[in-house]
């Protein structure tokens, strides 16, 4: 009886079912064949034997992960990054939406709104030879500015503790135009009346801002703060690959998961090491984004992932 | 006594009044200083690129790149211009793979939508978690690299630039609420009339979410012709390198850069200005998405807007 109900769905359903297929193959192919790959985590890997005939090597592979400090340096850059991203990034987002609203003419917002988000546009690669044109050691422009002021050339490319700095500015850059649209969007479904009341009741236009629109953004940004909370053990290997690349005098403030995970199948073909600090992540990630949601959820059932 | 009182109010409005204009003028200063800066932030390194790629190459060496050509030369040009075979090549596999990608992966996206968003369809939920799931928890780079490389053995074929990033769970969940925005009663009677649910999607469903396919379509065109990533992986043949890809190597290795401008006709002992011509390749890969942004620009805010409001 119930295998005929299934059975009839199916029949009922032939034509969306066979819509749906090169979607739900796709998805088979390059997402849950491959989840069914972290088997190799704890194998020791071989390519006669692919993913499922290698032998195992139980926590080997994480064992020399762990022992090497790599995992606590990777894990804890991709960390802090984020969390700096996520801080900086919003408060210039935020910042830039108000006063994009609040301060300036249209024609202007227009113009600046237009420029501000053109680097959201360009790839990795192209922000990487910008990178490069600014901090070349031998004909980059910061060294050109100091030798013409008469200091000295800095190297940039040998020392790493710039690069925090230089990270969190470039992703500010690139995400300030894309952000501030978001919170501009928010700040105008804001109800107007609202302002109207604060006009009468003699409010300047700071305590408008502090009393009525920032609170009125409290869950635009509490919800794309959890969300970005949930990503925090995920890079961006695009940024730290361009910007970084395979630097090695770098690595210590700037290797993170992702260009880690890289670098072991790729350069050092550590297939098993590259495996097990896949999967590392992947459940680190998974119990962050359910914490994430669990606690948009409790805030707000609506903006909830699932 | 009630005249001194009204006296006292009207004053004190009018002081109110005139402290609100300084506050008013206050911010409105603090706006435009605060977001000029941002914006010429923004700006600033574009024209270092153009002003780099414009300025002779022995200068750049002598002082360095500069925020204005100090020696005006369009040699690094004349040179791509001259011997492009390779750069050609490049802009070739690029357009095709984002005229493709894009089209192929548009329609699929919009084709799960349609089907994700019939609220007859009674395992819609189930087939919305089952592809919501891989973004909360995937394999990791080894196993989806391996899939490709040793199982459905893409390396070095076209192909592998396109179908990694065919599809995108959250293009269709934005797609699957804009299309459950179209009243149903349109979809209803052409189904009374007797026509298919392919038939609806193409002839109904596709025309009605113009708004959303363009959106969705410029996002998914960026992401192919901004892609570098699977030719880092999977691409060693010089022939199937993207543009983004190229220009990476480019900028990696002058020797690489030598190599190429010989391959594509160049004189080996030719003097090739290096650091002037890694910019203008910057701003040769870069120029179609210059050109056209000024008239996207507007889909993408109004895409995030959508996405916004939605959540």
């Amino acid at each position: 009886m119930n295998r005929q109900g299934f059975w009839g769905e199916v029949r009922k359903n032939k034509v969306l079912l066979m819509m749906l297929a090169p979607a739900v193959l796709f998805f088979l192919l390059f997402a849950y064949v491959p989840m069914a790959g972290i088997v190799l985590a704890f194998k020791q890997f071989n390519y006669d034997g692919g993913i499922f005939g290698s032998p195992w090597n139980g926590l080997d592979n994480f064992r020399f992960f762990f022992d090497s400090g790599n995992a606590w340096m990777v894990t804890r850059n991709t960390a802090l990054y984020n969390i700096a991203f996520i801080i900086v990034n919003n408060v210039l987002q935020i910042a830039a939406a108000i006063l994009l609203f609040e301060a300036v003419g249209k024609w202007f917002r227009k113009l600046t709104q237009t420029v501000m988000f053109l680097p959201y546009f360009i790839s990795w690669v192209v922000v990487g030879a910008i990178a490069y044109n600014l901090f070349n050691y031998d004909v980059g422009t910061l060294n050109s500015i100091l030798t013409a002021i008469g200091l000295e050339r800095i190297d940039v490319y040998n020392t790493p503790s710039y690069w925090p700095f230089i990270l969190v500015l470039v992703s500010a850059w690139k995400a300030l135009g894309y952000g501030s649209v978001m919170y501009l969007a928010a700040i105008t479904g804001i109800d107007t009346e609202m302002y109207e009341a604060a006009e009468i009741d003699g409010a300047n236009v700071f305590q408008r801002i502090f009393h009525i629109t920032i609170p009125n953004l409290y869950p635009t940004i509490i919800i794309l703060v959890l969300l970005a909370v949930g990503n925090i053990f995920r890079g961006d290997f695009g940024m730290f690959y361009n910007m970084v690349g395979n630097n090695g005098l770098l690595f210590s403030s700037t290797d993170v998961i992702d260009t880690f995970v890289f670098r072991s199948l790729t350069t050092s073909n550590e297939i098993g090491l590259s495996a097990a600090a896949g999967f590392y992540q992947s459940i680190l990630g998974f119990a962050t984004i359910l914490l994430a949601n669990y606690a948009v959820r409790k805030y707000d059932k609506d903006h909830a992932l699932f | 006594m009630s005249a001194t009182i009204t006296n006292e109010t009207t004053a004190l409005t009018r002081k109110g009044a005139g402290k609100k204009q300084v506050d008013r003028l206050l911010l409105t200063v603090l706006g435009y200083v605060f977001i000029s800066l941002l914006a010429v932030l923004c700006i600033i390194p574009f024209l270092l690129i153009i002003s780099s790629s414009l300025t002779e190459e022995a200068k750049i060496v002598e002082n360095g790149f500069q925020l204005f050509p100090t020696a005006f030369s369009v040699d690094a040009y004349t040179l791509l211009f001259k011997y492009p075979a390779q750069m050609v090549k490049a802009y070739g596999v690029t357009v095709a793979v984002t005229a493709v990608g894009t089209l192929a992966g548009l329609f699929l996206t919009a084709m799960t939508a349609y089907v994700l968003q019939r609220k007859d369809f009674k395992w819609r939920n189930k087939f919305s978690f089952f592809f919501f799931f891989t973004t909360l928890f995937s394999g990791g780079l080894v196993p989806w690299y391996l899939m490709i490389v040793n199982y459905l053995d893409l390396k070095d074929r076209l192909i592998v630039l396109i179908l990694p990033m065919l599809l995108n769970v959250f293009y269709i969940i934005v797609m699957k609420s804009f299309m459950s925005g179209i009243p149903e009663a349109i979809t209803e009677s052409a189904k009374i009339d007797g026509a298919g649910d392919f038939r609806i999607f193409i002839q109904l469903m596709l025309p009605l979410s113009k708004p959303a396919l363009a959106t969705i379509g410029l996002f998914i065109a960026l992401a192919y012709w901004n892609d570098w990533y699977n030719a880092l992986l999977f691409v060693s043949n010089e022939n199937l390198m993207p543009l983004q890809y190229y220009l990476y190597k480019m900028l990696g290795n002058m020797d690489g850069m030598r190599r190429a401008m010989v391959s594509s006709g160049a004189v080996v002992t030719m003097n090739i200005p290096t650091e002037s011509l890694k910019m203008a390749m910057t701003i040769v890969a870069t120029g179609p998405i210059l050109l056209a942004y000024p008239f996207i620009q507007r889909y993408f805010v109004q895409g995030l807007t959508i996405g916004a409001v939605k959540g």
